[in-house]
């Protein structure tokens, strides 16, 4: 990376008391970068401080050092262009969905009138598959799914320049999951946002990242690899498993998250200037297939070591 | 049988009404009619016993008192002497008052107390102490500063309802979920709209909560508080039929007592139904 990103989060510390007068280190010195309009996903163990950087980036939570910067001006505190989608949706239970949406769009659009901020509100709903009479219930109403839904659009509808998604998937089942994952990915397509998000599935990350972080565990936890996901654009959850990188992607994050988070755990960097988490590119869709079984090593080394 | 094809709700009306008939049946007969003189014996005349005796009346005697009473609620016959619907009216004046000043005091301070754990706990020893004192003890300090009984009684009023409305307040304020004031602030809201948007109707369910318990505490202690400052009003309607002797005025304004403290009560129910969410 030449030039600045546009998110750049430099030397992101995070320390927290124990409760035996010493203290415990979250994550040490976290640099990482995020272009504009990418769609980065961070995948680590619990523990490993991913919602505490989340946290972080929202302005919710302080960091002890470190700076985060977008477009070159250093962030912090909340702010709308950084809007939030929350693991357990967040919604305000005494509105109606279209309310719960109309309440992010009148914050950031204070000078319009009732029916735009509806009407721009709806346009968010209906995107996410939600029409007619169903925003009007309250979220009580609504399944997990269509909650999580409400969530994405009222996050949308705001059209932050950064989307934060801390989890937005974890507490629903394989089957919505998918279908929301298709829906998020057709909302980010119409947009320019960039989104920051955490997961915890390895497939949905393939699915949906251009670039995966990879975070060792904590603690003193640190993003180790940034793993580029070479299919092309758009993707279907049908078709990308056909794809020649998708199990060598899946099989390096398998590996990476079964034995090196833990081998790599707790290394500190010696050197000031590698901070940035190393590149991995795999790319494998140029060979001819008689090339893929001699392949043990070069771009992706675990290869074939799912099975031990 | 047909009580098998009636809804839960028909059936508990008409046991309700079984109960009240059964009740008022054996009131009515446990009240043992007073005999004519010329039925006494010597010894008996001798006694005293021919006397008119003041008796628990029966509920039919009630029962007219009320439809005497409530047929023209807002007659003045001098001031020892008022309808049924003045006194009524001079009660409820008193709670509302009191009652709306506590509700003024409270909420605010309470949404401050319960947003700041460090003036929760400095004005929680106050609290406590003040919370169980008995509100008509605080009627002679009333009397001697206010030097107005009708304002002592709204203060004694105020000073009742206070309480529940204070801890409340603090109390569902502090529980508001961080997710929703996380919410207003990736939204960038103030502390002014944070407060009117998310945490007041977050917290609208407790705060109800305690101000219907506040009505209830009050309308409880205004019979007691008017019964000491006289005058008017419901509770010194009481004290003062007591005085007359008329038992049947007693009985009929204890049973307006309780229709009117239920229909606060409800009032209050409608009001909590209308803030509830589900989460």
């Amino acid at each position: 990376m030449a030039s600045k990103p546009f998110l750049s989060i430099e030397g992101l510390t995070q320390r927290f008391p124990d409760g035996q007068g010493d203290t415990l280190t979250v994550f040490e010195d976290a640099s990482f970068g995020i272009e504009k309009g990418e769609f980065v996903c961070i995948i680590g163990h619990s523990g490993c401080g991913k919602s505490t950087i989340m946290n972080i980036l929202a302005g919710l939570a302080e960091p002890t050092s470190g700076v985060i910067k977008m477009d070159g001006f250093e962030v912090s505190g909340p702010s709308l262009d950084r809007g939030v989608v929350f693991q357990n949706y967040s919604l305000l239970p005494w509105l109606s969905a279209l309310k719960n949406v109309t309440f992010g769009v009148k914050a950031r659009h204070p000078d319009w009138n009732k029916k735009k901020v509806e009407q721009h509100a709806r346009e968010f709903l209906a995107k996410v598959g939600l029409d007619g009479d169903v925003v009007h219930r309250k979220p009580s109403q609504l399944s997990g799914g269509m909650r999580q839904r409400v969530s994405i659009a009222r996050a949308f509808a705001n059209q932050s320049e950064l989307l934060l998604l801390d989890e937005p998937f974890g507490a629903l089942d394989a089957l919505t999951r998918g279908t929301i994952q298709d829906e998020l990915l057709k909302v980010w397509g119409d947009s320019e946002q960039t989104v920051f998000m955490i997961t915890h599935d390895i497939d949905e990350a393939i699915l949906l990242a251009d670039r995966i972080l990879l975070m060792t565990n904590g603690p003193f936890a640190r993003v180790a690899e940034s793993v580029e996901i070479t299919i092309p654009r758009p993707r279907s959850r049908t078709e990308i498993v056909e794809h020649a990188n998708y199990y060598a992607i899946r099989n390096h994050l398998v590996q990476f998250l079964g034995h090196r988070s833990k081998e790599l755990a707790g290394q500190q960097v010696v050197e000031a200037d590698d901070r940035s988490p190393q590149t991995v590119r795999i790319d494998k869709s140029g060979e001819l297939p008689d090339a893929r079984s001699a392949d043990t090593s070069g771009g992706a080394p675990h290869l074939l070591a799912v099975n031990d | 049988m047909a009580g098998v094809t009636l809804s839960d709700n028909k059936r508990a009306a008409i046991l309700s009404i079984v109960m009240l008939a059964v009740g008022l049946l054996i009131w009515e007969l446990a009240i043992p009619g007073q005999k004519a003189v010329g039925e006494l014996t010597e010894y008996e005349r001798l006694s005293g016993a021919g006397s008119q005796k003041a008796g628990v009346p029966p509920p039919s005697q009630v029962l007219a008192k009320a439809w005497e009473e409530l047929s023209n609620p807002f007659y003045v016959n001098g001031p020892n002497d008022k309808g049924i619907g003045i006194q009524i009216g001079h009660s409820i004046y008193r709670v509302l008052t009191g009652y709306a000043l506590a509700a003024v005091v409270a909420i605010p301070f309470g949404f401050l107390i319960g947003m700041s754990a460090v003036a929760y706990k400095a004005f929680n020893p106050f609290i406590q102490v003040l919370r169980p004192i008995s509100p008509l003890a605080w009627m002679p300090l009333a009397l001697f500063i206010i030097q107005d009984s009708d304002a002592s009684a709204i203060f004694v009023i105020f000073i009742c309802s206070i309480w529940p409305m204070l801890l409340n307040t603090a109390f569902g304020v502090a529980g508001v979920r961080q997710d929703w004031v996380n919410v207003a602030r990736t939204h960038e809201l103030g502390h002014l709209k944070t407060a009117f948007t998310v945490i007041l109707p977050a917290a609208a369910p407790t705060i109800v909560t305690g101000m219907r318990i506040s009505i209830g505490i009050a309308w409880l202690v205004i019979v007691a508080a008017e019964m000491l400052v006289g005058g008017t009003g419901i509770g010194y309607y009481v004290w003062n039929e007591w005085n007359n002797l008329d038992l049947t005025s007693v009985i009929f304004s204890i049973l307006m007592i309780g229709i009117v403290g239920m229909m606060l009560d409800a009032a209050f129910a409608t009001l909590q139904r209308a803030v509830a969410y589900a989460e």
